[in-house]
C-alpha cells in the first residue's frame, strides 16, 4: 500500500463545534483534570490522560472527514443488518413486465433487467460487503500481525521464512490470484471469497506489524521491562502490541475499503458472489450490458459501492493522520 | 552493482518458484482440468484415465510441476481448448496488453506526476486540497464502474471515442482504455509524488538551491524532482503487477482482445494449459519489473548498493 499524502488540513467551519470549554484548553497540554475525564468517558480503552489514544480520539472528533465517514459506515452497518428498516420490499421479489423501466411511485431507483426493484437490491447489496470487507479485514490483520509481530520479536530463521513466503504472495497480482483460486473452488457464496482475501491480504498486514514490532522492540521501556524479568508473553503483549499496533489500525482500515470494492470487482468478473446472493457487483455486471438503454440500473449500485469504498478510505486517512506523530 | 544485480536475481527465483507452484497448485490440485475438458458430461473413466496419464497428471503434484516447469523452459506451453498453441494466443495476446499497459503507465506517469508537483508545491492551497480530494474519489471508484460510466459517456452518448476497440487494438483506441486502467494508480502517483515533493521542498539543498539564486525552473526539475521521483518510481514499478490484473477487467469492458481476455476465456473454459501458462508469464514479467525497479532505485540512490 502506497503512503497517501494526509488530507487537507480541517474545514473552518466544523461539522462537530467544540464545547465551550475546550476551546480554553490548549491542544496536547494543560488542564489534566478535563483531559482525563475526557479520556475516561470517550476512551475506555487507555485510561492514561493524553495517551496517543485520548489524543487521537481528541483530534478525531474534530474532523470533519472523520465524522462524516464514521457517520456514513455506521448508517452502511446499520442497512447491513437491517436492510428491512428502509427497504421493505424483497430483493428476489422481481416482476419481469417491469423490466428495465425507470423510476416509478414506491420505486425510486426504478427497475433492472429482470424486474427486480433497483432501490430494493442496492440497500440488501450492503450486507454482502460489508460483511466481506468485515471478516476479510478481521482474518488478514489477526494473521497477519500476529505472524508479522512474532516475525518481528524473534527474528531468525522464522523472520526470513515468512519474509520470503510473504514474496511469494506478493508475486501474485491479486485480481489474477483471485480469478484462479475462486474459479477453482466452487463458491457463490461469501466464504470462499473472504477466506481467499485474507490468503492475500495477509502479507501486507504483516510486513508492515513486523516493521512496527522491529522499531518498538529497541526501545527503552522494553529493554527496561525485560531488565526486570519479564517474560516473552508479557514483553509482547503489554510493551510491545499497545505500542505497535497504530500503523497496523491505519492499513487495515484503508484496506477494509479496498477489500470491498475487491470483492465487487470478483463478482463483477463472475467467480466472487453469485446469485441469489446480492451483492452490488453482480448487480453492476449484469446492468453493464444494457448501460446503453438503461444507465440507472447500473449507476445506483455503482454509487453505493463507490460511497461504501471512499468513507472506509477516508476513515483510514483521518485515523493515519490522528495516529501520526510527526503531524503534532 | 554487479555483485548486487547477482544477489537480486538469485533471490527471485524462491520466490518465482512459489508463486508458480501457488498457481500450478489452485489450478491442477483445486480443480479438475480432465473433468474440465468434458464440459457438464460425466467422463469415461477409461478414457479419463488415458488423458491424465498422456498429461502426466496421474504423478504426484510436486512431479507434475517439475515436468510442466521443464516444459515451459523449453518453451511448450501446451494446447488451449481449440487446440490453438498457447504460445500463439500469447504472440496475439502479450503486444495487446503491452500496448495497454503503456498507454496506462504513461498516462500515471505524466499526470501523475504532474499532479503531485502541483499540488505539493501549493501544499494546503485550494489547488492541493482540490487535488487530494479528486484523488480520494478516483481512488474509491473501481475500475469497473468508471470505466463502464466513462465509456457510456464519451463512446456512447457524446460519441468522442469509439465505444469498443478493434481487434488490431490501435494505439489511439486505446487512449480511453489506458486513462480507465490508470485511473486508481494514477491517485496513488499523484498523492506519493505530492507527499514526497512537500517533504524535500523544505530540505536543506533546495535552500541551498534558492540561496544560490539559481532560477526556479532549474531547482524544481534537477534538485526537487530528481530526489522526490524515487518513491514513485518503486511504485510505479510495482504497479505492473497492478495494471496486469486490472487489464482483465478493462479488456473485458472495452473488449480488448488481449492477456486478460485471454485468460478469462481460460478460466471460463477451466482450460488449465491457458491459465498456468499465462499466469507464469505475468507473475514473471512481475518479478522483472520489480527487479528492474530494484535496479533503478540503486542507481537513484547509492546508499542501497551498499546496504
Amino acid at each position: 500500500m502506497p503512503d497517501h499524502g494526509p488530507l487537507p488540513p480541517p474545514d473552518p467551519d466544523r461539522v462537530t463545534p467544540p464545547e465551550p470549554e475546550e476551546i480554553i484548553t490548549p491542544a496536547g497540554g494543560g488542564a489534566m483534570s478535563l483531559a482525563t475525564s475526557e479520556a475516561e468517558t470517550l476512551e475506555p480503552v487507555s485510561g492514561k490522560a493524553r495517551s496517543l489514544w485520548s489524543d487521537a480520539w481528541h483530534d478525531l472528533r474534530r474532523n470533519p472527514v472523520f465524522v462524516v465517514s464514521a457517520l456514513i459506515i455506521l448508517f452502511l452497518v446499520l442497512i447491513a443488518l437491517w436492510p428491512g428498516l428502509i427497504a421493505g420490499g424483497n430483493p428476489l421479489t422481481c416482476d419481469l413486465a417491469k423490466a428495465q423501466d425507470g423510476p416509478a411511485p414506491g420505486h425510486p431507483f426504478g427497475f433492472d433487467a429482470q424486474g427486480c426493484d433497483v432501490y430494493t437490491r442496492t440497500v440488501h447489496g450492503a450486507r454482502a460487503s460489508i460483511t466481506v470487507g468485515i471478516c476479510a479485514t478481521a482474518g488478514a490483520t489477526l494473521l497477519g500481525s500476529v505472524l508479522g509481530g512474532l516475525a518481528g520479536y524473534y527474528g531468525g530463521w522464522w523472520d526470513a521464512l515468512l519474509s520470503r513466503l510473504a514474496d511469494v504472495f506478493f508475486g501474485i497480482p491479486i485480481i489474477l490470484g483471485g480469478l484462479v483460486f475462486l474459479s477453482v473452488v466452487p463458491s457463490g457464496s461469501l466464504w470462499p471469497v473472504v477466506g481467499f482475501i485474507v490468503l492475500l491480504g495477509w502479507p501486507q498486514i504483516a510486513r508492515i506489524a513486523r516493521g512496527s514490532v522491529v522499531t518498538v522492540k529497541q526501545n527503552d521501556y522494553v529493554q527496561a521491562a525485560r531488565a526486570l524479568g519479564a517474560g516473552d508473553r508479557r514483553l509482547l503483549l503489554r510493551h510491545i502490541a499497545p505500542n505497535a499496533v497504530a500503523p497496523v489500525i491505519v492499513v487495515a482500515t484503508i484496506a477494509l475499503g479496498t477489500y470491498i470494492a475487491l470483492e465487487a470487482t470478483l463478482s463483477f468478473l463472475g467467480v466472487g458472489l453469485k446469485p441469489p446472493t446480492v451483492s452490488w457487483g453482480i448487480d453492476i455486471s449484469s446492468a453493464s450490458v444494457q448501460i446503453r438503454n438503461a444507465p440507472h440500473m447500473l449507476l445506483w449500485p455503482a454509487g453505493a459501492l463507490s460511497i461504501t469504498v471512499l468513507a472506509f478510505i477516508m476513515l483510514g486517512d483521518a485515523v493515519r493522520d490522528a495516529l501520526d506523530p510527526k503531524l503534532r | 552493482m554487479g555483485r548486487y544485480v547477482i544477489r537480486r536475481l538469485l533471490q527471485m527465483i524462491p520466490v518465482f518458484i512459489g508463486s508458480t507452484f501457488l498457481i500450478f497448485f489452485m489450478v491442477y490440485a483445486l480443480g479438475d482440468p480432465v473433468a474440465a475438458l468434458f464440459g457438464d458430461k460425466a467422463p469415461d473413466p477409461a478414457t479419463a484415465a488415458r488423458i491424465r496419464a498422456e498429461l502426466y497428471l496421474d504423478q504426484p503434484l510436486w512431479k507434475q510441476y517439475g515436468h510442466y516447469m521443464g516444459q515451459i523452459l523449453g518453451g511448450e506451453f501446451g494446447t488451449a481448448f481449440n487446440g490453438q498453441k498457447v504460445t500463439e494466443l500469447m504472440a496475439d495476446a502479450f503486444p495487446v496488453t503491452l500496448r495497454l499497459t503503456l498507454v496506462a503507465i504513461a498516462v500515471e506517469i505524466v499526470v501523475g506526476i504532474v499532479l503531485g508537483v502541483l499540488s505539493g508545491l501549493r501544499r494546503g492551497r485550494t489547488v492541493d486540497t482540490t487535488v487530494l480530494l479528486l484523488t480520494l474519489v478516483v481512488v474509491s471508484i473501481p475500475t469497473f464502474v468508471s470505466g463502464y460510466v466513462l465509456q457510456y459517456l464519451l463512446g456512447a452518448k457524446w460519441g468522442w471515442v469509439s465505444p469498443s476497440v478493434s481487434p488490431e487494438a490501435r494505439l489511439d483506441e486505446l487512449i480511453l482504455p489506458g486513462v480507465v486502467l490508470a485511473l486508481t494508480s494514477l491517485a496513488y502517483v499523484t498523492r506519493l509524488t505530492r507527499t514526497s515533493v512537500a517533504e524535500n521542498s523544505r530540505a536543506d539543498y533546495i535552500r541551498t538551491a534558492v540561496a544560490k539564486g539559481l532560477p526556479p525552473r532549474r531547482i524544481i526539475g534537477r534538485h526537487l524532482l530528481r530526489n522526490s521521483l524515487i518513491p514513485v518510481v518503486t511504485f510505479i514499478g510495482t504497479d505492473v503487477g497492478a495494471l496486469m490484473g486490472g487489464a482483465i477487467v478493462t479488456e473485458r469492458i472495452f473488449n480488448i482482445h488481449g492477456v486478460g481476455y485471454q485468460l478469462y476465456q481460460g478460466i471460463l473454459r477451466q482450460n488449465s494449459p491457458t491459465v498456468v501458462g499465462f499466469v507464469t508469464i505475468l507473475v514473471l514479467v512481475f518479478l522483472m519489473a520489480n527487479l528492474v525497479v530494484d535496479l533503478l532505485y540503486a542507481v537513484l540512490d547509492p546508499r542501497i548498493r551498499y546496504a
